[in-house]
């Protein structure tokens, strides 16, 4: 399977201009997880009508598998502007479990109560374990059990199928 | 009684913190891991809700032998901003002074099934001592033996140094006082000789700085201005009333002259050298008001980054405790 990251990433910003103007999204923070969500961030916030810089968000602190993989030896900086009563568009690379989705919008809320968190992902994997879902989607991919995606960049930004064993 | 190497006792077969005990036989890529967490945990005073969920769930037990108000709440803090649920022991009015052992006391905290010790003790080894004699699965972090070691105190220094200076490379450090019953010196020169600064001096009487001290990389220096010439950083150690017995010292002032750190002595040093002191001061016995509340001085930055190494330290010993425990852990999950 080839994967056409241009034209996902086309799709995604024709998506989030008129998912932002159907809801009335004005000036909203866009943040991206580290590290595959930062480069797909990078690239949709031309298409976001706002005028704040890219957010940035690293998840280690707040993940629910830290007793089973213990700590990333590796922590991004978290960069999150004043959050209180804004609109938020989270973007990850990959949505998969959901439990990445679930440990951002926690420590989004450890930093205060937005209007409202929209999620945007690249490639939705289809094998959620929890109820989340994206509002924007780049490309549905059904995966065999042993492959992965996996994006490289942050420049250039591609993106391959690799097997996970 | 024989003794297994620190390095052994704490680290688990992945070569991770599972205790922390000593900086001895750490090598600079741990102590770097533990600076960069650090400050990773700095950056999270920017948040409403000042705690992340690590620790959530476990359980810190506080095991102070010995007195300390700064480093037991910052230990307290950093636990509680871990979100994990905290104990503060005072054992000289609890079972201990009712005759209770030691390893008696430990096992009944064991039974509460306690997630970690954080222990401070007069006894140089005591750590150590419980890191051998405890459940193999709770992590024990030294906050102070003897005069042995204290190396969360020396990591927020190497921190708050790193934080002003940029790195350690070039640097050349003066600590200044009672060395010889030091804990605190003793695991700082052991951090700046690993993360590699240019020259550690020793600065102070040769009753409270004795010669063998040479034999672990350090120049000793008995004069102050010899001492502080064209250093980068300048740690005040506190002159330890408590533990000085005998006649090592003619008198506090006689100290003062001689080895306060005044206005007039900072100048010898660097212009833009920077003062530590571990803190508590004694104003006017080896550090004048005007330095320690001066801009040079860093004292207060130490006490905020002692928050974060703690946090750090903690969190890196619980998950290798858990590594250990698991070594089939799984992979990363979206």
């Amino acid at each position: 399977m080839k994967l056409d990251l241009e034209r996902s990433l086309a799709s995604m910003k024709t998506q989030l201009a008129t998912y932002c103007e159907k809801k009335n999204i004005e000036n909203a923070i866009v943040v991206g997880i580290h590290t595959g969500g930062v480069w797909v961030a990078e690239q949709l916030l031309s298409a976001v009508p706002t005028n704040e810089p890219l957010a940035t968000l690293d998840i280690t602190f707040y993940r629910d598998d830290f007793t089973k993989a213990g700590l990333n030896p590796k922590v991004n900086q978290t960069s999150l502007p004043a959050i209180e009563d804004r609109h938020v568009i989270l973007v990850d690379d990959v949505l998969m479990s959901g439990r990445t989705v679930r440990a951002a919008m926690n420590e989004i809320f450890d930093f205060g109560r937005p209007a409202s968190i929209t999620l945007a992902i690249l490639y939705d994997l289809g094998q959620h374990e929890l109820p989340i879902a994206a509002d924007i989607v780049g490309e549905q991919l059904t995966l065999n059990p042993d492959q992965r995606v996996k994006l490289t960049g942050p420049q250039p930004l591609s993106v391959c199928l690799i097997d996970a064993h | 009684m024989m003794r297994s190497e620190p390095r052994a006792v704490q680290l688990n077969e992945h070569g991770q913190l599972k205790h922390f005990l000593t900086l001895d036989g750490l090598d600079k890529t741990l102590l770097t891991e533990i600076l960069d967490r650090a400050e990773s945990f700095l950056s999270m005073g920017e948040q409403s809700v000042k705690k992340v969920p690590l620790l959530r769930g476990k359980t810190v037990v506080n095991l102070f032998f010995e007195n300390s108000t700064r480093t037991r709440t910052t230990f307290e803090l950093a636990a509680k901003r871990l979100s994990a649920d905290v104990i503060n022991l005072n054992i000289e009015t609890s079972a201990t002074s009712k005759g209770e052992s030691l390893l008696d006391t430990l096992k009944n905290l064991e039974a509460m099934q306690s997630d970690m010790f954080i222990v401070r003790h007069s006894d140089s080894g005591s750590a150590h001592f419980i890191a051998e004699h405890c459940t193999p699965n709770i992590a024990i972090i030294n906050a102070g033996d003897g005069r042995h070691a204290h190396p969360t105190q020396a990591m927020l220094d190497m921190l708050t140094i790193r934080r002003h200076k940029g790195g350690f490379e070039g640097l050349k450090v003066a600590i200044v006082g009672d060395i010889l019953h030091s804990r605190v010196a003793r695991s700082q020169l052991q951090a700046l000789t690993t993360l590699g600064v240019s020259e550690v001096r020793l600065v102070g009487p040769k009753t409270l700085v004795p010669s063998f001290f040479a034999e672990m990389g350090a120049t000793i220096c008995h004069d102050l201005e010899a001492g502080l010439k064209d250093v980068d950083v300048i740690v005040m150690l506190r002159l330890q009333k408590e533990r000085m017995k005998g006649a090592l010292l003619p008198s506090e002032s006689e100290f003062y002259r001689l080895y306060g750190l005044t206005v007039e002595t900072l100048a010898w040093a660097k212009p833009d050298a920077i003062v530590m002191h571990p803190g508590p001061i004694n104003r006017g016995v080896e550090i004048s008001s005007e330095v320690a509340d001066g801009k040079q001085s860093v004292i207060l930055d130490q006490v905020t980054n002692g928050i974060a190494v703690r946090m750090a330290v903690m969190s890196m010993a619980m998950s290798g405790q858990l590594q250990s425990a698991d070594s089939s852990a799984a992979g990363e999950e979206k």
